[in-house]
């Protein structure tokens, strides 16, 4: 898999274009590592300084450095992808994968408990979830909130990958080959399903990000964690445009567009190597 | 006296793929030369990856990147009119193709439009041709099909509404409504059951023989061809192995693929054990050097291994092999 | 007296198709009977065209498939009765499949040698890793093949006759008592079939082992049977010993199916075998 990426890397140029989108990105939530301030810190700096060579990205309302303020907070916004990414993947997979392969009743019951999520409004769901939960609300809680509310698309998807991988006959070899199920699930119909995974993870990242954006700029989040969506919210607050304080709002979508846009393009040129006749052509002897 | 329907000179056409720095080359077709007469079937008999496939594409100029032609040419000739088919403008080749060069493929399904109805096919793919008022031609079409012993209801039929056999015999007819001098049967028979295959076999060799066209009938069965076949050209690994008339070819094959394809077909009320070819057809991006047989031949020599045996032979049966046994004397 | 080794009791299996207010249904296997006996190894074939049930008849015997009436049984043993991974495992270890097509047979993502390994290591029960490979060079070794030909190779790399010998070689690993082989050699090219029909008689006299041997292909079916038995829309047209049915059908269906097969020579008049008959007019009814 190792050199697939690389070739993908040396001759996709889609994929070479998004990874190296996402490089900058990842480099830039990084730098909170080094970062002078602590996230928290409010009136640090003279506010409202526009960007120049002491601050590269100017100053908030709250005499915040938006620099730095923004590399934690596309820090944090990234790991709260990743977070809910994976828990919705696991999810995807293990439903998918036992419903596909099952079939029958326990196939019928697990895409009836799909379905039902599916058709549930997000939305209010997540907003119900802040009045509930108040103060009592944590970057974490909302993670795991999302993943389990954005798994049923996929598992959808990996149970038709599963189910027709099923009724191929190299299935029928390895169950008279003595493997058990899980032996077959995992080494034998996995990596027809990893590639699919992939992409749809990255979709899935483009999805919470997008979602956790939307709910912090309604207020709807945590708002002292700085997250992109925090900043906006903020910058809403202390009326950044009217005022004509633009780069508080243009920095932050500026790097979760250049997210978005990295993400999208290795998710689509990821389709050469969800083929998996393209990865045998380059085994040939 | 009119000279072949088909004419293929040096055809030489490969698979050119370039993928993630990798270059490969299929020599799927190498140097291929023969002639289809007015009047004939000429079978074409071959196992997978013998190129047969690739050269009745590129004989129809069907083919599209990685398939390449690299040299040679495929020349028709229409009621004295020739035509170089790879030379030919779109419009001009939709003018040839049906009215003068059909499909016989080997799925029905991939010809009839699964959700019109059988005449809506005909009007596709024959209209144009014959032209006129629209009832004129569906009666045409009608009469075509009580010809071939078809029901003429067939048109108003739907295609699952009919079984495997029929649909492929409603194929065979719309490929010969136009009357065209050459036809193209690839494997139309393979996917049937053994009843159903002989009667649309039958069914071949009747219209044949009422049009007076030609055929290029390419199937592996070698069975068919010795039933069905005039002239029987043999292909292994992209090159053309032996060819001429099917009776001289199972009565004296010259080759030792040949000679070993017709010794090893089972035959009912044959109990005797068949010697099995060892080896394996070679892979065609790195195919062997000099003869592509050499490896798995009992008659393997030393120039074998370093040259290729060229197609030659008098009285029309021609053998590219180094050690081709004599030919019969008549 | 013991146990015949297959007993197919009057097997049905009947596919419904529909919603609840109209169902119909179908029988793609209905009432077939036969018996192996275990005191000597037979081949007996199962013919028939497409739709015959053939295919369905194996995947019961396998196991693979519930009959909806009637019993077979292994050994004595009903295979409906057969509950649980250390049962299931036992009976497969006795009785096993050839498919039809090997590329399909194999992941082609992964080596072959993997199954391989996989059946001499749960099937046999053996664990070091040079027993396991031993055993391995022993299989193919019967079919013509060894390990070192076959280690670190995927499927696209052999050809459809080694593959398919890898598979039979696969089979042989646990020393089943029963192959059940459907259509082996249909998916292989002519000049390498023969090898695979030699070598599934020779297992028969050399490794006394059975075959149920599936097929549409009448010729292939005379050189290598001991009995036969037809089957048409999934009932059992005729049976008894192989080349006296072929030789001297009964049935008009036989006969038909006997009509119908081109010999492999070259007719005295072109095209002399393949006159029209009036009578395949109704396509229709030639499902």
């Amino acid at each position: 898999m190792g050199r697939t990426l690389l070739d993908l890397l040396r001759y996709n140029r889609q994929f070479a274009a998004g990874a190296v989108l996402l490089l900058v990105v990842i480099g830039f939530a990084c730098l909170s590592f080094f970062s002078p301030y602590a996230p928290n810190d409010a009136y640090v700096t003279a506010p409202d300084l526009p960007p120049d060579w002491t601050y590269p990205m100017g100053t908030t309302s709250r005499g915040q450095d938006l620099f730095w303020l923004l590399s934690f907070a596309i820090r944090n916004t990234l790991l709260f992808g990743l977070a809910v990414a994976l828990f919705s993947r696991l999810l995807a997979l293990l439903i998918g994968l036992v419903a596909g392969y099952s079939g029958g009743l326990v196939d019928r019951a697990l895409m009836s408990l799909n379905d039902t999520f599916i058709v549930i409004p997000l939305f209010p769901i997540l907003v119900l979830f802040y009045f509930v939960m108040r103060d009592r609300m944590s970057w974490g809680l909302l993670a795991l909130m999302m993943a389990c509310l954005g798994w049923a698309y996929d598992a959808r998807l990996i149970r038709s990958v599963a189910m027709s991988l099923r009724h191929r006959e190299f299935t029928e070899t390895a169950i008279f080959s003595g493997m058990s199920t899980r032996q077959i699930l995992v080494e034998e119909h996995l990596p027809y399903v990893l590639p699919i995974v992939f992409s749809t993870t990255m979709n899935n990242i483009n999805w919470s990000i997008g979602l956790e954006v939307t709910l912090s700029v309604l207020g709807f989040t945590d708002i002292n964690t700085p997250t992109i969506g925090v900043l906006i919210y903020w910058a809403n607050q202390h009326t950044a445009l009217v005022s004509g304080i633009w780069w508080w709002i243009f920095f932050p979508v500026l790097l979760v567009v250049m997210t978005f846009i990295g993400l999208f393009l290795l998710a689509v040129s990821m389709n050469e190597y969800i083929d998996p006749r393209s990865r045998l052509g380059r085994r040939a002897p | 006296m009119t000279g072949p329907v088909l004419a293929v000179a040096g055809l030489r056409a490969y698979y050119r793929t370039s993928a993630f720095g990798v270059r490969r080359e299929v020599r799927a077709v190498d140097d291929v030369s023969l002639s289809v007469e007015p009047n004939e079937i000429y079978g074409l008999a071959g196992e997978s990856s013998s190129g047969k496939t690739t050269l009745i594409k590129t004989i129809a100029n069907a083919f599209q990147p990685p398939l390449q032609v690299l040299a040679g040419s495929v020349v028709f000739d229409f009621a004295g009119k020739r035509f170089d088919i790879h030379s030919l403008a779109a419009r001009e080749l939709a003018a040839i193709r049906w009215k003068h060069l059909s499909y016989i493929m080997q799925g029905s399904m991939n010809v009839l439009n699964p959700v019109r109805r059988v005449r809506q096919s005909f009007i596709d793919f024959a209209f144009r041709h014959i032209g006129g008022p629209l009832p004129e031609f569906l009666d045409l079409a009608r009469k075509h099909l009580q010809r071939l012993h078809l029901e003429p209801q067939i048109l108003d039929a739907y295609p699952h509404q009919l079984s495997g056999g029929m649909r492929q015999r409603v194929t065979i007819a719309l490929a010969t409504v136009c009357q065209p001098q050459f036809i193209i049967a690839d494997e139309p028979t393979t996917a049937l059951d053994v009843v159903v295959q002989k009667g649309v076999l039958a069914m071949i060799h009747e219209v044949q023989r009422a049009l007076g066209s030609s055929i290029l009938f390419v199937t592996h069965d070698m069975a068919v061809h010795a039933n069905l076949s005039d002239r029987l050209g043999i292909m292994y690994a992209g090159r053309l192995v032996e060819e001429g008339r099917t009776a001289d070819l199972f009565r004296n094959p010259r080759h030792p693929y040949t000679a070993h394809l017709i010794a090893s077909l089972p035959q009912l009320g044959d109990s005797a054990p068949k010697q099995g070819l060892a080896g394996a057809p070679p892979n065609l991006a790195d195919p062997p050097e000099g003869c592509r047989f050499h490896p798995r031949c009992p008659r393997a020599s030393d120039i074998c291994r370093r040259e290729v045996p060229f197609l030659q032979g008098a009285s029309g049966h021609r053998v590219a092999c180094f050690h081709a046994t004599a030919e019969s004397v008549a | 007296m013991s146990a015949p080794l297959l007993e197919v009791d009057a097997v049905s299996r009947v596919y419904s198709r529909g919603s609840l207010l109209s169902r119909r249904s179908f029988a793609a296997v209905d009432g077939v009977s036969f018996r192996l006996e275990s005191s000597r190894a037979e081949i007996f074939t199962v013919v028939g065209e497409s739709g015959s049930g053939k295919t369905t008849l194996a995947r019961m015997i396998l196991g693979m498939v519930l009959p909806s009436a009637g019993a077979i049984r292994f050994k004595g043993r009903d295979l409906s009765t057969i509950h649980g991974r250390r049962a299931r495992l036992e009976f497969m270890q006795k009785v096993q499949p050839v498919f039809q097509n090997p590329f399909e047979a194999f992941n082609p993502m992964k080596r072959v040698d993997r199954y391989l390994f996989a059946t001499a290591r749960r099937m046999t029960g053996l664990t070091d890793a040079s027993a396991i490979a031993g055993a391995t060079d022993g299989a193919l070794g019967s079919v013509g093949l060894s390990l070192a030909e076959v280690r670190g190779r995927f499927p696209h790399e052999l050809s459809g006759g080694q593959l398919q010998r890898v598979a039979i070689a696969r089979a042989l690993l646990c020393n089943p008592a029963l192959l059940v082989a459907d259509e082996p050699v249909s998916m292989i090219d002519a000049s390498l079939r023969a090898s695979i029909v030699n070598l599934l008689r020779d297992l028969r006299d050399r490794l006394a082992v059975s075959i149920i041997y599936i097929t549409h292909d009448l010729a292939t079916a005379y050189f290598i049977s001991d009995r036969l038995l037809i089957m048409r829309r999934g009932q059992a047209v005729e049976t008894g010993e192989a080349r006296a049915v072929l030789d001297r059908p009964q049935h008009p269906y036989s006969q038909l199916l006997k009509a119908s097969v081109l010999p492999p020579d070259v007719p005295s008049e072109p095209g002399a075998r393949l006159k029209s008959e009036p009578m395949i007019r109704h396509g229709a009814s030639h499902a």
